[in-house]
């Protein structure tokens, strides 16, 4: 047996309070592509970070062709040849910079002039030797997302480039766009350059890898051959100890009536003719993996994305959600999943975080603030929600993020929607908060809330939900009614057929 | 869930003494204690500095000042950036005097025309800004230029005053009426200073418009999913700054009684300084309108204070400059930290 590309021995990571990796191992062979695999925090993308140089902290040791490697800078992974292709292609380029300039910022680092002609010879070739179709002069912020990432691969292709990390590639990829970026990794495997390939998507993984490695709470649980395994053991393979203890347990009415109705919702991009309804009292799971819709979904039916065909039923009546303003006032509320960006302030006090979304019911005539009766309202859900703070005049940056989503979902507390749409309420959150936060929602139903839960945590729509429809790739392909297992959440998620 | 103590997380933190840190207290006091510390420089240098006529003197000279800055001031609470607010003054100021000299109007109308003009403009602003998406300096930058040249075409590059040379050879015959000259002049000037950033302050404070113009300007996004009318409440910023820039050239054309070309551009760098000074009064961190007024103090004392010692005015800048960058200082770097 030859020696292998990259040789991961005995690596442990450790944050505050987290060990993120546990004596892990992992082995990539020169022109294979290897599938890492494992559910959300089992450790795969800080395994890749290891990798690439973003921690510098770590215990084990680093082979690459044989060698001892140091490994403790970004630069000290690119002296190796270790390019990464992350998930958000738009952190790593330039958007009103040409693909040319983009393709060659590190050439043009060296040199105190730029020499226009050669930079776009040079990138043109690169993409030509790609067999990608895409002008060099033409704007990065004019590019599909697709394009963006083979300009990306062909960027660190070009670099130096014997081991190739893609991050979640194919997640925002429609189906044309993903057969490209196979037939570039086949073009790539030939030359002999090792692709380590992150995905959740099992159909994916037996087409394009020859190996693949599962991970488990921080370490490697089982490695295979791809044609001496099959998706049903990897599934088993990934899954952690059941989290059923978590949850709250749920009693439902049958004949609840319907409160949100929608039919033949699309939107421009990703939403395909959905229809789906929710009953009073009932948490409704929408399941998918990263990129199958899920956030989309949340912000159509909250009237936060624009252009959208489909009806909507609100109670028996039609509506028309142009706007996030209509939704509130007609009683649908969001928990985004950006929470930073999208859900807090960060700048602000707990008390006006709290009350944003409700000021409305703390005014006297003249729209004045009744300020006694504000604070009394969000002192009252802060100790509801057993947020953990100084004081309501703290800043919500300084909490934690558990706390910041108790926030996020706080200010609708106050606001008392009858329909509660939360996406991605677990992330970043700790199991403590995680275990408050669904008590939290199981209150809501039990209170006759209609509840919509999206998440690409699948043990937790299995744990929680009552109902579930499966999105992948912006289609509803199941529903699914309680109890189901993850197993086969996971399998309609990656794209298995019933 | 209810078995779980989670009473009170907030009294029991509370109750720790916080220690003293002497950049929050820079940060909270810095600018009254530079104010303080002034005082007491030129009031050493000089006795005639705190005699009431000169503290007067000091307030009215702030007033257009602050007046204008307090609109500004509400432009930047939803995080945008009236740049148009020294054009708009300049144009109310030219349309309040020509109404009066060129056309004999009473001060109803004249008053009523630059208002309404100036609003046009705000909405034309907040328009560009909200359904266009322009960038909210760049667009009030470009009204800026708009403003400025439209005045100038409006009085032919021309000062208005009374008794005037007409392009045809004569002279003008309207006059500005007694009543009129009066608001510029003490005491009206400064009541309708105190007016003003009174009413902002209460409204940026007390009421609900106010809040949620805060929490627009604090994210867009979250504000926008919170279910607030974003955009109604950037036009309505848009239209107060306006307002305001409007109100600051009227008592500007009463104070000087002429209409002359830019009358209102140095506002509205003094009004910047004025309001971004104001970010820091008090730890507010915010823009406020009652900061605003505080950081229009400071200029106005430095300034006064600078005279009176006999530096000569060419250096003035210089001044005024190192106390907004050592303002600046004090507002980002705690925003950093």
């Amino acid at each position: 047996m030859t020696t292998p590309l990259v040789h991961m021995k005995n690596i442990s990571i450790e944050f505050p309070g987290v060990k993120a990796l546990d004596q892990a191992n992992f082995t990539l062979k020169k022109g294979t592509v290897h599938a890492l695999i494992g559910a959300n925090g089992a450790g795969k993308s800080t395994l890749m970070k290891v990798l690439s140089g973003a921690h510098s902290h770590f215990e084990g040791t680093i082979h690459i062709n044989g060698e001892a490697a140091t490994i403790h800078t970004p630069k000290d992974a690119a002296s190796y040849g270790v390019q990464t292709v992350h998930q958000e292609v738009d952190t790593a380029l330039v958007p009103y910079l040409s693909v040319g300039e983009n393709m060659m910022i590190h050439e043009m680092e060296k040199k105190p002039f730029v020499r226009w002609k050669e930079i776009h010879r040079k990138a043109a070739q690169l993409l030509q030797e790609m067999d990608i179709d895409i002008s060099t002069k033409r704007l990065v912020s004019d590019l599909t997302l697709a394009e963006k990432q083979m300009v990306l691969i062909a960027k660190a292709v070009s670099i130096k480039c014997s081991i190739l990390i893609l991050d979640e590639p194919t997640a925002p990829l429609s189906h044309a766009e993903t057969s490209k970026l196979f037939s570039m990794i086949h073009q790539l495997k030939k030359n002999g350059t090792g692709i380590i390939f992150i995905s959740h998507r099992m159909p994916e993984i037996f087409n394009i890898c020859d190996e693949l490695t599962v991970m488990k709470n921080g370490t490697d649980v089982a490695a295979h051959l791809i044609k001496e395994t099959n998706p049903k053991q990897v599934i088993e393979e990934m899954l952690g100890a059941p989290l059923e203890d978590q949850f709250p347990s749920r009693t439902t009415l049958e004949d609840a009536p319907i409160v949100l109705d929608v039919k033949e919702l699309h939107d421009q991009h990703k939403l395909n003719n959905i229809h789906l309804h929710v009953k009073k009292g009932e948490i409704l799971g929408i399941a998918g993996l990263v990129g199958a819709g899920k956030t989309e979904l949340c912000k159509a039916l909250f009237g936060a994305s624009e252009k959208k065909s489909g009806t909507v039923q609100l109670h028996g009546q039609t509506i028309h959600i142009k706007s996030p303003h209509h939704a509130v006032r007609a009683g649908i509320a969001l928990v985004p999943e950006e929470r930073r960006k999208e859900g807090i302030l960060t700048e602000e006090t707990v008390g006006w975080n709290v009350t944003a979304a409700s000021l409305r019911s703390f005014t006297r005539p003249f729209s004045f603030l009744h300020r006694s009766k504000e604070r009394k309202a969000a002192d009252g859900i802060v100790k509801r929600l057993g947020v953990k703070t100084p004081s309501l005049e703290a800043k919500v940056k300084h909490l934690s993020g558990g706390n910041q989503q108790k926030i996020a979902i706080g200010k609708w507390l106050l606001a008392e929607a009858d329909v509660y749409l939360f996406d991605e309420p677990t992330k970043g959150v700790d199991v403590g908060a995680k275990k408050d936060i669904f008590s939290l929602i199981a209150e809501l139903a039990a209170r006759g809330k209609a509840v919509i839960y999206a998440s690409s945590e699948l043990s937790e729509i299995a744990g929680i939900a009552d109902r579930v429809y499966v999105l992948y790739d912006g289609s509803i392909a199941r529903e699914m009614t309680a109890p189901m297992t993850e197993e086969e959440l996971l399998y309609h998620s990656t794209g298995g057929q019933s | 869930m209810s078995e779980r103590q989670v009473s009170a997380p907030v009294q029991q933190i509370k109750k720790q003494r916080p220690s003293f840190h002497l950049f929050d207290f820079f940060y909270q006091y810095g600018t009254i204690l530079t104010i303080v510390v002034l005082i007491v420089v030129f009031a050493a240098a000089n006795p005639a500095f705190l005699q009431s006529g000169n503290i007067i003197n000091i307030l009215r000279s702030i007033s257009i000042v602050t007046i204008i800055a307090v609109g500004l001031t509400i432009s930047l609470a939803v995080n945008g950036f009236d740049l148009s607010v020294g054009s708009v003054a300049t144009l109310s100021n030219a349309i309040v005097i020509s109404m009066f000299v060129w056309f004999s109007q009473n001060p109803l109308i004249a008053i009523l025309s630059a208002l309404a003009a100036s609003l046009i403009v705000g909405l034309l602003n907040a328009w560009m800004i909200v359904k266009m998406k322009i960038p909210d300096m760049l667009m009030t930058l470009a009204m800026m230029f708009i403003i400025q040249g439209l005045a100038q075409t409006y009085t032919k590059g021309a000062t208005i005053s009374e008794n005037m040379v007409l392009p045809d050879g004569t002279f003008s015959t309207g006059t500005i009426p007694a009543f009129f000259s009066k608001i510029g002049q003490v005491p009206y000037i400064i009541l309708i200073m105190a007016a003003i950033v009174l009413f902002a302050h209460v409204f940026m404070t007390y009421t609900k418009h106010g809040r949620l113009m805060y929490i627009i300007g604090g994210n867009k996004e979250a504000a926008r999913l919170s279910g607030i009318h974003v955009n109604k409440y950037k036009i309505a910023a848009y239209l107060l700054s306006a307002l305001f820039a409007a109100i600051g050239g009227i008592v500007l054309a009463s104070r000087v009684m002429t209409a002359e070309i830019n009358a209102g551009t140095p506002y509205l760098m003094d009004g910047v300084a004025a309001a971004f000074i104001g970010f820091s009064v008090m730890g507010a961190g915010k823009p406020n309108a009652f900061g605003t007024f505080i950081g229009a103090v400071l200029i106005g004392i430095l300034q006064n204070g600078l005279v009176m010692m006999s530096v000569p005015y060419y250096a003035m800048d210089i001044v005024k400059g190192s106390v907004l960058a050592l303002a600046l200082a004090l507002t980002y770097y705690k925003q950093r930290g």
